[in-house]
């Protein structure tokens, strides 16, 4: 692949002086030449995933070449999505992220809109806090966090620990602030001009929002949905101290827990369900990478 | 309320008049407006992010069975333990060599990606970017199964080049190696997006420029490159810093910890000690300890921002 690439790429370069033509033209091969090594590695464990899950039991545990496939077989994919375990654990992830997008739009849109536009008493320290929340790893508060909702089910009798729909009070921790960060960002680069003709046309700072900012706004939005959904589909520590019954579980957890059991590892189904869990991710950012990206680096570094 | 000064009522008086009255009272709605549409953030950031830390302190002062308040007894406990040590170095280890790792492959590959006619970086970029979309729980578990001892697809490579099997997640020195492989292969596409959009935003005139004063590709990339770039790097570094020293997933997933709790790192053992050991207190205290750290990182990303927030 990289010998083909390296030749098509090689004279489209416009050159204008012969040496550094030259030099240009190396530059490109070692290039390609390195970027092929990076995308080796990269590719390889999604690889070997795809590569075990189409091998049957016999041929995973076989001394044949492991980076191939001789006998490809879907059994795996027929098991698993014939198990209603697995369909569960589909089923609870997609049910908890598409519910944590929902309430962390809800609450950030208006909040980043609020911290953006409507400079109130306090709202410089609000944004800051914002930012330092998004700071604040899962792994520093999911000790209290489980004491504190397993003092609520003491002291209310509501049962929230070893429920899924625990964790739609849990996640958006991890999704409102960094939403609510990258929108501050793209509410920010709308002109001002914009809402201030609308508010002395009459419109309400509601309507503003919605008629004018919602809509300029939309790809921030988007990267700020997909962001709020693969952090939510992604989320490990959280669903492993709050859930434990297995008809609770999210996929990644559900993965680790239900299908190593013991010392035994069915490879050939762990891998078909890490790809299907991984799938949903892949797929979104296949469609919309330009959005996943331009929300990773406006979420990290624009003010 | 604001629409009925535009609107009929207000005909009598003066237009002009009337408009600046009803922008007056817009903005003295403005407050209360932008209060409650903050609402549900500051309730969230209260009770479900404040509240927890603060109430993390004070579980941390309560002895095993949570009944008796026993001061800085946890600490004393933790401070007596080998096992606690060996955990700090070991945070520090990983957070540290996996962060320089993954910024020097982001920024080798992002300055590659740059390198190549913009027509094929889409491509390129989608797949250097995988490892970041897949979640780390998953893909980790693939390197659990490419690490495996006896049917290691890696060693079975190396041992056709003559090379003895590893004992990748076996042995304290090599399971050290791959949590911080498997971390550098997850993170560094994060460097490389974040430096390829900084690399984007350096004015080509400057290359220019430096190529006509005779500057080699190492002094172009030192005197024009770096300098632009430093706020970036500094940013991205940091805030990696916290990701990782707080990570998870995969030591979680592929060590556990073992063997012989040589690769634990705060948050695997804290959820160790806390949830499976269920000494809640004692397991507050190992992860209050990454505060100190997170805190000196936050502060240096919180003065990063508020400079470019300045700056525009």
């Amino acid at each position: 692949m990289s010998t083909l690439t390296v030749d098509k790429a090689g004279p489209t370069r416009n050159v204008k002086y012969g040496s550094m033509s030259r030099d240009r033209a190396w530059a490109l091969r070692w290039s390609y030449f390195f970027l092929t090594l990076f995308a080796i590695f990269s590719l390889v464990p999604p690889f070997y995933m795809l590569i075990t899950s189409l091998k049957g039991s016999a041929e995973i545990s076989a001394a044949t070449n492991p980076w191939w496939v001789f006998h490809p077989t879907l059994e795996n994919y027929v098991g698993l999505l014939k198990s209603n375990q697995f369909l569960r654990f589909f089923f609870n992830s997609a049910m908890v992220s598409i519910i944590v997008v929902i309430i962390t739009m809800l609450i950030s849109i208006p909040a980043a809109f609020a911290l953006s536009r409507m400079k109130f008493w306090g709202s410089a320290t609000l944004a800051t806090g914002v930012f330092l929340t998004y700071l604040i790893p899962d792994s520093l508060l999911f000790i209290p966090l489980f004491k504190m909702f397993a003092l609520i089910g003491d002291v209310t009798g509501i049962q929230l620990i070893n429920r899924w729909y625990v964790l739609l009070f849990i996640y958006p921790t991890l999704t409102v602030p960094f939403c609510t960060w990258i929108m501050i960002g793209y509410f920010a680069s709308i002109p001002k001009e914009l809402d201030e003709a609308a508010i002395i046309d009459g419109a309400s700072w509601l309507q503003t929002l919605t008629r004018i900012f919602i809509p300029v706004a939309l790809p921030g939005l988007i990267a700020a949905t997909i962001f709020a959904f693969t952090v939510s589909w992604a989320q490990f520590l959280y669903p492993l101290v709050f859930t434990t019954s297995a008809d609770q579980l999210v996929l990644p957890v559900g993965i680790v827990t239900t299908l190593i059991k013991g010392d035994v590892f069915n490879w050939g189904q762990i891998m078909t369900g890490a790809l299907l869990g991984a799938a949903p991710p892949l797929i979104i950012y296949a469609f919309l990478m330009d959005y996943y990206i331009a929300g990773l680096t406006a979420g990290a570094t624009k003010g | 309320m604001v629409d009925a000064a535009f609107g009929e009522n207000a005909v009598p008086r003066p237009r002009a008049a009337a408009r600046r009255q009803g922008l007056r009272k817009a903005l003295r709605r403005k407050s209360t407006t932008a209060f409650l549409m903050t609402l549900p953030l500051i309730l969230l950031i209260l009770f479900l992010v404040v509240y927890p830390g603060i109430y993390s302190v004070h579980l941390a002062t309560l002895n095993k069975s949570m009944q008796r308040f026993v001061g800085f007894g946890n600490f004393e406990f933790l401070f007596k333990r080998d096992t606690f040590w060996l955990v700090v170095k070991q945070s520090c280890i990983f957070a540290i060599t996996a962060v320089v790792f993954k910024a020097l492959i982001g920024f080798i590959v992002a300055h590659f990606v740059h390198n190549i006619p913009a027509k094929g970086q889409r491509k390129w970029r989608g797949m250097l970017l995988v490892p970041w979309v897949i979640p780390p729980a998953m893909s980790t578990l693939a390197w659990l199964w490419l690490f495996d001892p006896s049917y290691s697809a890696f060693n079975y490579t190396l041992a056709s080049f003559g090379i003895g099997p590893i004992p990748w997640t076996g042995d304290a020195a090599w399971a050290r190696f791959s949590v911080i492989l498997v971390n550098v292969w997850y993170g560094a596409p994060f460097f490389m997006i974040m430096y390829l959009a900084s690399l984007k935003s350096v004015p080509e005139q400057l290359y220019e420029a430096a190529a006509i004063d005779g500057a080699n590709w190492w002094q172009r990339i030192w005197y024009v490159t770096l300098p632009m770039m430093r706020n970036i790097i500094a940013i991205t570094t940091l805030f990696s810093l916290i990701v990782t020293f707080a990570n998870f997933d995969i030591v979680r997933i592929l060590t556990a910890g073992g063997p012989l709790d040589k690769t634990h790192i705060f948050a695997t053992w804290a959820f160790r000690v806390g949830i499976e050991g269920s000494d809640i207190p004692l397991g507050a205290s190992v992860s209050l300890f990454m505060v100190p750290i997170l805190a000196v990182a936050a502060i240096f990303i919180l003065r990063d921002v508020n400079k470019r927030g300045n700056e525009s």
